[in-house]
């Protein structure tokens, strides 16, 4: 999994943990590159969180390592702590507090010179458009302005390796789509990033992705070789009736796997069966459709399929 | 590494003023604490109910009856010619006690011989009983004049010449409410960052937990200060408390004990998991064990040892030895040296503990 092109900032070798007999995180090794954003993806209780938090020494660890450049994370959580941008899945700053004493309260915290933090101050101030509403409190930000000021906040004394917990969750799409701008701009400046994220359209944007569940990473690539991992013929039906046609589908035993996708249903078939049995059996029943063919799988798809493989492993 | 300190400093700061209905809660619920507990605890007794049954009917029985109606202490009844059933007049609440003067109580006196007068008590509330029996010895001896026995025991009081109670209790209640008031304060301050979520974001960063426990401390010293001088202005206008001492030692006492209130709020504060938990917690580990085993209400000495034992690790303990000390008696510094290096070292203690019990993980 390792890349020889990069060198490896954030590493997790057969990491494990648990709360009391709910294991959160089994086994898990992955590593981060230098200068990419990788995607932890995944439906929440995946065990995401507990990743996160452990790689920025937030949790105790019990099984496996972590790094961080290359130092144990178990060992020195001072360094990671020191180095690090970490936001949490949570709004964490202070909502008494304005835009503007946040952003200062944290660059004092991590003694960033008060020159140096003014104008870093401004440099975010233009990546987050918040400059108008720096005097503003921070409870009484929108959603999606509450993300900007916490990512901001957290990158104020610059690091260089920023983890960020689910930060577009419960975000507007359009401020979604400028988090992901500022992002991309963090990693032309050469800022590594490991984010985590329940939308599976997300994964496209990163750079590689490790899809998360049950604890587990169950595969880990660039999202489009993900993609071709596939390993059968994916078709797609779009429909007025999705739930009619899932039920037709599952019950006429032609598809391998089936499940809705958007508009429509997503199937792969049995083997020796033909796409024309599938067209036979929903006009049989009176379905209609307004598309039948093959399609490109996505991430979501193999996720779904994964998930098939792993979900009953325990 | 200074500059987090002072980060925390500022921040908190902005947290005290920024919040105004807590602000105005903190600087008026002290002083709502005094008036209401100063004028509740107040063992002054006036207006006993006394029933005086005068079998005599002479001029000598009356000159007795005035002398206990010239005093604020007894509200008097005369019942002439004698009462039929004590029993019932305490039951019925009619009086709480009843002197009775024989019918020859005029003629033994002429014949110089002893008069035996009955004082009968309602001793359900038996500290008062005491006082009223103290109170009628004295009036009748003064009566009697200079035909008393052969010596009489004269005592002085010292340092509250008219025995109120006032200035015994109000210095106590200055303790009492300056510990439960900066113990509140703090009490929340890091269990509050724990539930909103602060904590996370804040402890991944250099800051290490005596900067955050220092950082918060500091700013709610000055509040727990004021708070502090307010309620002792308030105890010297209203309760007339007198200041015997320096006002100066008493300030700089006060503001070693506001640090252990905060502290101890500081500690309850790094390990409760929840708000809620912090603040009840507080309350029962300040308000019992002051009002109990200090000396606020009951001296120490006649506690059972075990008592005695705990009452010695109780920060109101020695502050009300402190405050007492200088606003009554006008102790100076080389009296108190030993209660003030006490509640000292238990601020050092205190904090120390609070930096050991601060969590850096999140489990």
């Amino acid at each position: 999994m390792c890349n020889s092109r990069g060198e490896v900032v954030l590493e997790a070798r057969n990491f494990s943990r648990s709360y009391g007999e709910v294991k959160a995180v089994r086994e898990v090794s992955f590593s981060v590159l230098r200068g990419e954003i990788f995607g932890l993806i995944g439906p929440d209780g995946g065990g995401k969180t507990t990743l996160l938090r452990s790689l920025v020494s937030l949790l105790s660890i019990e099984k496996g390592e972590l790094f961080f450049e290359g130092r144990s994370v178990a060992r020195e959580p001072e360094l990671v702590r020191r180095r690090i941008g970490y936001m949490p899945q949570r709004f964490s700053l202070y909502q008494d507090l304005t835009v503007e004493e946040n952003l200062r309260f944290f660059g004092d915290l991590f003694d960033v010179d008060r020159k140096e933090a003014e104008g870093r101050i401004e440099e975010l101030y233009g990546f987050s458009g918040l400059k108008p509403f720096s005097r503003r409190r921070a409870g009484a930000l929108s959603g999606g302005m509450k993300q900007k000021l916490a990512l901001s906040c957290m990158l104020v004394h610059s690091p260089r390796v920023i983890v960020l917990d689910e930060p577009t969750f419960g975000v507007d799409p359009v401020s979604r789509s400028e988090f992901w701008q500022i992002l991309f701009r963090l990693r032309e400046g050469g800022t590594t990033i490991l984010v985590s994220t329940a939308y599976m359209d997300e994964a496209g944007l990163c750079d590689r992705v490790g899809l998360m569940y049950g604890g587990r990473i169950l595969a880990s690539d660039a999202p489009e070789l993900l993609n071709s991992r596939f390993p059968r013929d994916l078709y797609g039906i779009r429909t007025g009736q999705p739930h009619l046609v899932l039920d037709a589908l599952e019950e006429s035993r032609l598809c391998g796997d089936c499940h809705l996708f958007g508009e429509g249903v997503h199937l792969t078939l049995e083997e020796n069966r033909s796409p024309g049995e599938v067209e036979a059996c929903l006009r049989e029943r009176n379905l209609g459709w307004t598309f039948f063919g093959p399609v490109k799988p996505g991430i979501e798809d193999l996720f779904l399929l994964l998930m098939k493989g792993e979900g009953h492993g325990d | 590494m200074k500059k987090s300190l002072a980060a925390v400093f500022r921040k908190e700061l902005i947290h005290i003023f920024r919040d105004k209905q807590s602000l105005f809660m903190v600087l008026t619920m002290p002083l709502m604490m005094l008036l209401l507990y100063g004028y509740a605890i107040n063992l002054d007794m006036r207006g006993i109910e006394i029933t005086v049954s005068d079998r005599s009917l002479s001029p000598r029985s009356g000159e007795l009856i005035r002398h206990l109606e010239a005093t604020e202490f007894f509200h008097v009844t005369v019942a002439g010619g004698g009462v039929s059933d004590v029993g019932d007049l305490f039951r019925s609440r009619r009086a709480q006690c009843v002197l009775e003067i024989p019918g020859d109580y005029a003629d033994l006196l002429a014949a110089g011989k002893t008069a035996p007068l009955l004082l009968a008590i309602d001793a359900s509330d038996p500290n008062g009983a005491n006082f009223i029996g103290n109170y009628v010895a004295r009036v009748v001896s003064l009566s009697f004049g200079e035909r008393q026995g052969l010596f009489a025991l004269e005592p002085r009081i010292f340092y509250n010449p008219d025995m109120r109670s006032a200035p015994f209790f109000v210095p106590g209640l200055i303790a009492l409410i300056l510990l439960l008031i900066c113990a509140l304060l703090t009490s929340i301050a890091i269990v509050r960052e724990k539930e909103t979520g602060s904590m996370e974001q804040l402890l991944v960063s250099p800051v290490r937990p005596w900067q955050i426990i220092l950082g918060k401390v500091l700013p709610y010293t000055f509040l727990g200060f004021l708070d502090g001088l307010m309620i002792l202005g308030a105890g010297r206008l209203l309760f007339r408390i007198p200041v015997e001492g320096s006002l100066l030692l008493v300030m700089a006492m006060m503001l070693i004990y506001v640090v252990t209130g905060l502290s101890l709020g500081m500690l309850v504060s790094t390990i409760a998991s929840t708000q809620a938990v912090a603040m009840l917690a507080t309350v029962s580990l300040t308000v019992l064990p002051s009002m109990l085993m200090s000396g606020f209400i009951f001296p120490v000495s006649s506690m059972p040892p075990l008592f005695q034992l705990v009452s010695r690790i109780i920060p109101a303990t020695y502050f009300l030895e402190i405050i007492r000390g200088i606003l009554l008696k006008g102790n100076s510094l080389a009296d108190l040296y030993r209660p003030g290096g006490i509640l000292l070292g238990l601020d050092g203690i205190l904090i120390l503990l609070s930096i050991r019990a601060f969590r850096i993980r999140l489990e």
